[in-house]
C-alpha cells in the first residue's frame, strides 16, 4: 500500500501578525511550520503503513526552505520527501497548485504505484480547502473529505471504509482504490517520532523536482496558470471592547447599581413588574 | 543494543556548555551527537540576559558580528529599593563598549564587556555554529537516563523508541534538572539539589519601542544598561532583581533563594508583580506589553556544592556542575568555558583511546586553572554568609533609604544634626559593632 501525502509550510499562525497599513501578512520573521491538518493526514497515512505494510510518500511545493517542512515528515517517520520547486511555479493559486500536484503524483506512481493520496482538509493560511478536491479529481480518484477515521482498508478488494466527519454527525463510506482523503485534526493523534527516524531527518535531504521533470502544460502553472485574483485582503473589522464599569472593588454596591441601570436602559433585566 | 549508529562523544542539552563542548568536538573532527530536548536550541533556555564576551569571542572569534545580540552593556547599576524610594550607584564607561564609536564607544576591534541576550535567538544561533562544524543536533529528544555498563557510561536512553544511542563518553550540560535525574546516579550519592542552593527566578519580556528605552535609561542609540536591585525587589526574600535592556523590550525580573520562597510561602507570580508595581521601577516599564514569562532554577550553591565533575566515560559542565557564580551575575560564559575544556579533555582522551576517570581528571584539573573555579573558590564562602546575613538584603537598603533621606531632607535644622540623625537611621538598626562585624563576615567570605 503506497500513501502519498501532500503537505504545505505554512506560517505559524501564532505568530503572524498584520500590516495594518497594506492588510497583508507580515512573514519576514515568523516561523514556518507544517500545516497542522497536513500532520493529522501524515499521522494517518503511517498508521495505514503500520498495519498494511508499504510506503509513505511525502510532497509539498514551495521554494527551498520547505525542506524543513519535509525533514519534519521524514521524522515521524516517511520513506521519502519530495520537493516541487521551480520558478514556474511561483504564484501559483489552488488550480494551479492541484495541477502541479496532480503532476508529480502521476509522476511518482511511475515508480510506485500510489493507493491512496492524504491531504489535510484545509491550510491554516489560506482556508480554501480547494486543493486537496482539486487533486482527486484531476487524477480521477475517488474523493472523500473531512476523514475522521479509517475504518479499514481491503488490500483484495482495493477497497477502503472510512468515516467522514459532517456538521449532522458521521457518514461511513466505502470507496474504492486508488482514493484521496482529506483528514479533519480529530482523526487521531500524532505520534512521537522513533530516534532512529529523526537522526535520519536531520541529515535528510529532499529531493528537489523541477518542472522540466515532472512535465505538464506550462500555462497551467505558477502566475499563468491561475486564474484567482486576490484583490485585497484585510483583517476583520476590530470589535468595539466592551465597557468596564470601575470603582467595583472600592464601592461595589455602587458598581452594581450602575451596571444595573446601565442593563435596564438597554432593556436586558427589570422591565414591568420588576421589583424596586 | 539498538540499532542506532555509534558516536565518539554524546553531548546532552545545546545551551551555552553543550554547545560549547560540541562545537570544540566538531572542529577537532570528533564525531558528535548534540541532544536538545527543546524544539530548537534556546526554545527552553533562560537566563537573566546578559552575555560576557571573553570566552564566546575564545569559541567564535568576531561573533559579534553575526550574532543575534540585543544591546552591548554600557553602563551597569545597583539600585538600593526600599518599600518607596532607591538609592542608586551606577558605573558607565566607553571602555565597556569597544568598537562602537558611533555609538559612544572607544573606537577599538571590540566586542563590547557583554551584551544583553535573548537566549531563544543566541542560543539557535550558537548551536548552527556547531551544526556548520559538523555535529549532529537532534532536537525534540530529551535524555532520560545514561546507560552503564561495568560501572562505566557508555551512552544515553533518550525518551523515543529505539531511543539509546552509545559513545566512548558522554558529556552532560543538561542544566540543573540533571543534578536530580542523571547525576546522582554517577556520583557517590552525596548529590541532589538542596533547595538552599537553588535560586528561582522569574523573568518578563515587556516590549518596548526603542526610543522609549533609550530615553528612559539615558542611553546612546542602541546602547544597553543592566540595574541589578536589592532590597524590597524581592519583597523580603533573600535574592537580588534586575532590569536588563534589550534591542525593543526590557527583560525584568526577581531571583530569591528556594528555601526562602518555601519559608516563607510567597508566590513567585507575586514577588515580581510587586516589584513591577514599586514607584522607582514602575515608569521604566510604563505602556509596555509582557511579551514572554519566563521560570528558571539557578544553582547558586557555589564552589562547596559543586558535584563530581567526571568518572568513567562521562563529564558534567555547566549548570548541571553548579558552575554559577552568583556574585557577579555570571553563569554562561562558566558555561561556555566548563564545555569548551571538557571538550578538550575528550579530544586528548581520543588520542589516548582511554575514557576512564583517571584520563578526565584533567578536566577538573583544567577548570581548577581556569577562571571558572578560581572564581568560585573564591565566594565559597558567600553562602553561608548571606544565610547568616540575611539583613545584608533586607535591613540595609530600607538603613541606607532612611540615612540618604536624612541627610538629603532640607528643613533647616543644621547639617550637624543631619549627620547625626544620619547615623542614628543606621545604628538604630544596626549597632555599631554588628555593622563592623557583617563587614568583617562579608570580606572574609570573598577571600
Amino acid at each position: 500500500m503506497h500513501s502519498v501525502v501532500l503537505i504545505k509550510q505554512v506560517p505559524d499562525t501564532t505568530e503572524v501578525r498584520m500590516d495594518p497599513k497594506t492588510g497583508t501578512l507580515i512573514r519576514t520573521g515568523v516561523p514556518s511550520i507544517v500545516n497542522p491538518y497536513d500532520v493529522h493526514a501524515l499521522e494517518e497515512a503511517l498508521a495505514l503503513r503500520d498495519k498494511y505494510g508499504g510506503r509513505v510518500t511525502v510532497v509539498t511545493m514551495g521554494p527551498p526552505q520547505a525542506k524543513e517542512a519535509l525533514r519534519k515528515c521524514i521524522s515521524f517517520g516517511a520513506d521519502e520527501a519530495i520537493l516541487l520547486t521551480d520558478r514556474a511555479f511561483a504564484g501559483s493559486d489552488t488550480l494551479s497548485t492541484s495541477y502541479i500536484l496532480t503532476q508529480a503524483v502521476k509522476k511518482i506512481s511511475e515508480q510506485h504505484p500510489v493507493d491512496l493520496v492524504l491531504a489535510g482538509k484545509q491550510a491554516i493560511d489560506g482556508d480554501t480547502a480547494q486543493v486537496g478536491p482539486g487533486v482527486a479529481t484531476r487524477l480521477g480518484f475517488e474523493q472523500l473529505t473531512y476523514v475522521v477515521k479509517v475504518e479499514g482498508v481491503d488490500l483484495e478488494k482495493k477497497e477502503i471504509t472510512v468515516h467522514r466527519l459532517l456538521e449532522e454527525g458521521r457518514e461511513v463510506i466505502k470507496t474504492k482504490l486508488p482514493a484521496l482523503l482529506t483528514v479533519v485534526k480529530e482523526a487521531n493523534s500524532i505520534r512521537y517520532g522513533s530516534l532512529p527516524h529523526v537522526m535520519r531527518a536531520v541529515r535528510y535531504d529532499p529531493p528537489g523536482w523541477n518542472q522540466a521533470f515532472i512535465g505538464g502544460d506550462l500555462t497551467k502553472m505558477g502566475l499563468k496558470g491561475s486564474p484567482t485574483n486576490v484583490k485585497r485582503i484585510f483583517p476583520p473589522p476590530t470589535r468595539a471592547p466592551g465597557e468596564i464599569i470601575p470603582g467595583g472593588k472600592e464601592d461595589p454596591a455602587a458598581a452594581a447599581a450602575l451596571l444595573v441601570d446601565k442593563l435596564t436602559a438597554r432593556g436586558a433585566v427589570g422591565g414591568k413588574g420588576a421589583a424596586q | 543494543m539498538s540499532g542506532n549508529e555509534r558516536f565518539d562523544c554524546i553531548v546532552v542539552g545545546a545551551g551555552p556548555a553543550g554547545t560549547a563542548a560540541a562545537l570544540t568536538l566538531a572542529r577537532a573532527g570528533v564525531k558528535v551527537v548534540l541532544f536538545e530536548r527543546g524544539e530548537f536550541p534556546g526554545a527552553k533556555n533562560v537566563m537573566g540576559g546578559v552575555l560576557y564576551s571573553k570566552t564566546l569571542n575564545k569559541l567564535v572569534p568576531g561573533f559579534w558580528k553575526e550574532a543575534p545580540l540585543e544591546r552591548p552593556v554600557i553602563e551597569q547599576n545597583l539600585w538600593m529599593l526600599s518599600s518607596d524610594s532607591v538609592a542608586k550607584v551606577g558605573y558607565r564607561s566607553p571602555r565597556f563598549v569597544p568598537g562602537h564609536a558611533a555609538e559612544g564607544g572607544v573606537p577599538d576591534e571590540g566586542p563590547a564587556n557583554a551584551f544583553t541576550v535573548l537566549r531563544a535567538k543566541f542560543d539557535r544561533w550558537f548551536a548552527q555554529k556547531a551544526v556548520d562544524a559538523g555535529a549532529l543536533l537532534i532536537t525534540e529528544t530529551a535524555v532520560e537516563d545514561l546507560l552503564w555498563e561495568n560501572g562505566k557510561v557508555v551512552g544515553v536512553q533518550t525518551g523515543r523508541d529505539d531511543g539509546k544511542v552509545y559513545a566512548d563518553a558522554v558529556i552532560v550540560t543538561a542544566g540543573l534538572h540533571a543534578l536530580n535525574s542523571l547525576i546522582p546516579k554517577m556520583a557517590d550519592g552525596r548529590l541532589g539539589i538542596k533547595p538552599e542552593h537553588v535560586a528561582l527566578a522569574v523573568k518578563q519580556i515587556i516590549a518596548l519601542p526603542k526610543e522609549k528605552i533609550e530615553d528612559r535609561f539615558n542611553l546612546p542609540a542602541g546602547m544597553g544598561a543592566t540595574i541589578e536591585l536589592v532590597g524590597a525587589s524581592t519583597s523580603g526574600l533573600t535574592g537580588i532583581s534586575f532590569i536588563y535592556t534589550n534591542a525593543d523590550s526590557i527583560s525584568i525580573g526577581a531571583g530569591a533563594m528556594l528555601s526562602d520562597y518555601v519559608k516563607s510561602g510567597k508566590h513567585p507570580y507575586d514577588v515580581i508583580e510587586d516589584f513591577k508595581a514599586h514607584p522607582a521601577i514602575k515608569p521604566l516599564i510604563a505602556g509596555g506589553e509582557v511579551k514572554e514569562y519566563l521560570g528558571h532554577l539557578i544553582p547558586e550553591g557555589g564552589y562547596n556544592a559543586v558535584p563530581k565533575l567526571y568518572g568513567d566515560g562521562f563529564m558534567v559542565a555547566g549548570d548541571s556542575a553548579m558552575l554559577v557564580n552568583s556574585v557577579h551575575r555570571e553563569g554562561s560564559n562558566l558555561a561556555m568555558e566548563s564545555g569548551r575544556l571538557a571538550a578538550e579533555t575528550f579530544i586528548k582522551a581520543k588520542e589516548r583511546k582511554d575514557y576512564s576517570a583517571r584520563s578526565f581528571a584533567a578536566y577538573r584539573d583544567a577548570l581548577d586553572k581556569s577562571f571558572v573555579l578560581k572564581d568560585l573558590r573564591k565566594y565559597r564562602g558567600i553562602q553561608h554568609y548571606l544565610d547568616s546575613h540575611p539583613q545584608i538584603f533586607l535591613s540595609y537598603p530600607e538603613m541606607v533609604s532612611e540615612a540618604a533621606f536624612r541627610f538629603l531632607n532640607v528643613d533647616e535644622a543644621p547639617k550637624a544634626e543631619h549627620e547625626k540623625m544620619m547615623v542614628q537611621a543606621v545604628t538604630n538598626r544596626r549597632s555599631m559593632m554588628g555593622l563592623l562585624s557583617d563587614l568583617w563576615a562579608g570580606w572574609r567570605a570573598t577571600r
